[in-house]
């Protein structure tokens, strides 16, 4: 098989309008790993350059792919020699680790700018599978990085990578007297490269990404209630959306972009709207004495899933997306709530209380069967990655917030943390387009 | 940029006045509240539930005047009003209805348990039974606002039942 480069043009994302660069990363602690995915090895990259690489590309591809719970990375120390192209590798090297692919690469600085190039092979058949070369700057490493994951994740998958994508999710810092700061920021997917997008005294909630990812909807008490506005992400521009008397809370886009969902109570307690984003036409769905919120749509934009309180506590129901009679769909546990679907439109994570906590689970719509994935006492929001392998939310570790980041599985899970104060709120972003 | 900076300026500036303000008025209002009960007049003789507890417990006077309780607290998941919250909402009731000058901001919260917006939801329906009860007291709605903020601003901080029962709960604030 002949190997071709593609050479990609890299045309970078500009954000103006963004504060400053986060001073605080996020760090990342490995929770629970198990056995099970797919055993990949991935080289080192051979660096050409002056200085240090300004980012470690392999580690990046190899510490995604692990996170998945797709693939386990087979240890560097166990490497028998480190090839960074097809001449040098010897496969009957790594059928002696059992490793199914390899990935190798190499990054050369050329003046500013970089080329970095990786290729993927099938160590049992010693085959190509897919190999590019990029031309980078610098401050595009870790993107493209992403991008090299997803390209390698689909080719053994046969399903697409959402490591190129973004996470949106709520800091909050609390000063020596007490006050407390609330940010919004965007991220990587794996936490790094963060913007804070977003500064308040009051609190911020229930951040929600725009299908084509261009801007967020959340709920903001800066004007001492809550109330929803939008974002464009481009240039920080903002927009009153939902100020209508009592609460104005969850907002969720429809998946063509131009409604959203979200719950108001200023006709009395909180119920289901829709609003028209370019008219601002509101259409009330629901009619009941309980509470009605967390709307979330299907991904085929005909149904509505929400938590209502109608039955007592809060279960789960379903309704068409233009409104009719809602359905109770989940009847294990004393509390569901907080459902959003994943992109297969079959399953739905949520919140569940089954006696002893609120843990993060998977309802599968079909089959009516509930899977609590998780033991923490008070998660909350959790949010699918647009190719539906992994879920993201919110829990508390030693009194303090932080996210998690789980295979769909439950089976491996990493914590995700700021240096100092809470995060929580997280909110997946849609499948970047491809360049 | 700049809009952005300028924006954030003023929600500052307006948090701290509000802030300023409303500690203030509610000093005063619970200042002005032990004289209103000292008067015994009308609204005040709603309070009676004050003396029963003085019998049961011979507390300090300072400590049986419901009033001077702005908190009301809420079992898990529940709206309810139990019956020694009644007799705190009575009595602010009571100083509302001689003092036709204050307004009410009625203030709910949820413990951090379960999900941020079914707890927003929450608070909000605990706001809203203070307020349909001060409303059964005499008190015009358009004297009362009510607010949710749900479990983002708990009072205590910690994940046990003692902090969430802290954080179970309506804030009574006066404003003019």
């Amino acid at each position: 098989m002949t190997l071709r480069f593609l050479t990609v043009r890299f045309i970078a994302v500009i954000l103006t309008g963004w504060c400053a660069a986060a001073q605080a990363e996020i760090t990342i602690v490995i929770d629970k790993s198990g056995k099970g995915g797919v055993p990949i090895a991935v080289v080192p990259f051979e660096w050409r350059g002056s200085g240090a690489p300004p980012h470690q590309v392999a580690d990046i591809i190899e510490s995604n792919l692990s996170r998945s719970g797709r693939f386990d990375a087979i240890p560097r120390e166990d490497f028998l020699n480190t090839p960074h192209e097809r001449s040098q590798v010897k496969f009957t090297d790594w059928k002696l680790l059992k490793a199914e692919g390899l990935v190798v690469g190499r990054v050369v600085q050329t003046g500013n700018d970089f080329q970095v190039e990786f290729e993927l092979f099938e160590v049992f058949t010693g085959k190509s599978m897919v190999g590019l070369r990029y031309n980078v700057r610098a401050n595009q490493m870790r993107k493209i990085a992403h991008q090299i994951s997803d390209v390698i994740y689909e080719a053994l998958t046969g399903q697409p990578g959402a490591f190129d994508t973004r996470i949106a999710y709520v800091t909050v810092e609390t000063n020596s007297v007490g006050s407390r700061t609330f940010y919004l920021e965007v991220s990587d997917s794996d936490g790094f490269g963060s913007r804070k997008i977003l500064k308040s005294t009051e609190p911020i909630m229930s951040p929600a990404w725009s299908p084509d990812g261009s801007q967020l909807a959340y709920v903001s008490f800066e004007e001492r209630r809550s109330k929803i506005y939008l974002q464009r992400l481009s240039d920080g521009q903002r927009t009153k959306l939902a100020e209508y008397g009592g609460l104005n809370s969850a907002p969720a886009w429809s998946p063509d972009g131009r409604r959203l969902a979200m719950a108001l109570s200023h006709e009395g307690n909180p119920e289901i709207y829709v609003l028209d984003v370019a008219s601002r036409q509101l259409t009330r769905l629901t009619r009941d004495r309980g509470i009605d919120t967390e709307p979330a749509w299907s991904p085929d934009g005909q149904h509505i899933v929400f938590t209502s309180g109608r039955s007592g506590r809060p279960q789960i129901y379903r309704m068409a997306s233009n409104g009719g009679n809602p359905q109770r769909i989940t009847f294990q546990g004393n509390y569901n709530a907080r459902a959003s679907y994943a992109p297969d439109g079959e399953r739905l994570t949520l919140i569940t209380n089954q006696g002893g906590g609120f843990h993060t689970a998977v309802y599968f719509i079909n089959s009516r069967s509930l899977q609590v994935l998780t033991k923490t006492l008070v998660d909350e929001s959790p949010t699918f990655a647009p190719n539906g392998a992994m879920i993201l939310y919110a829990t508390k570790s030693r009194g303090r917030g932080v996210l998690a980041a789980m295979s769909a599985d439950g089976r491996v899970r990493q914590i995700l943390k700021v240096q100092q104060g809470d995060v929580r709120e997280p909110a997946w972003s849609p499948l970047n387009r491809k360049l | 940029m700049q809009k952005v900076k300028l924006s954030i300026l003023m929600i500052l500036m307006i948090g701290v006045t509000l802030a300023g303000c409303k500690s203030k008025a509610v000093e005063e209002g619970v200042a002005v509240d032990e004289q209103s009960i000292g008067d015994g007049s009308g609204g005040a003789g709603s309070v009676g539930l004050g003396g029963d507890e003085g019998a049961l417990g011979q507390a300090l006077p300072g400590d049986i005047d419901p009033l001077s309780q702005r908190v009301i607290y809420f079992e898990y998941d529940s709206t309810a009003i139990d019956a020694d919250s009644q007799a705190i909402v009575e009595a602010h009731a009571a100083y509302l209805n001689n003092n036709y000058q204050i307004n009410v901001v009625l203030e709910g919260h949820a413990d951090e348990r379960g999900t941020r917006e079914y707890n927003l939801a929450l608070g909000e329906g605990r706001s809203k039974a203070v307020s349909t009860m001060m409303q059964a007291l005499g008190i015009g709605p358009e004297r009362i606002q009510t607010i949710s903020y749900g479990e983002e601003r708990p009072s205590a901080l910690g994940s046990d039942e003692a902090s969430w029962s802290l954080n179970r709960r309506v804030e009574i604030l006066y404003s003019n």
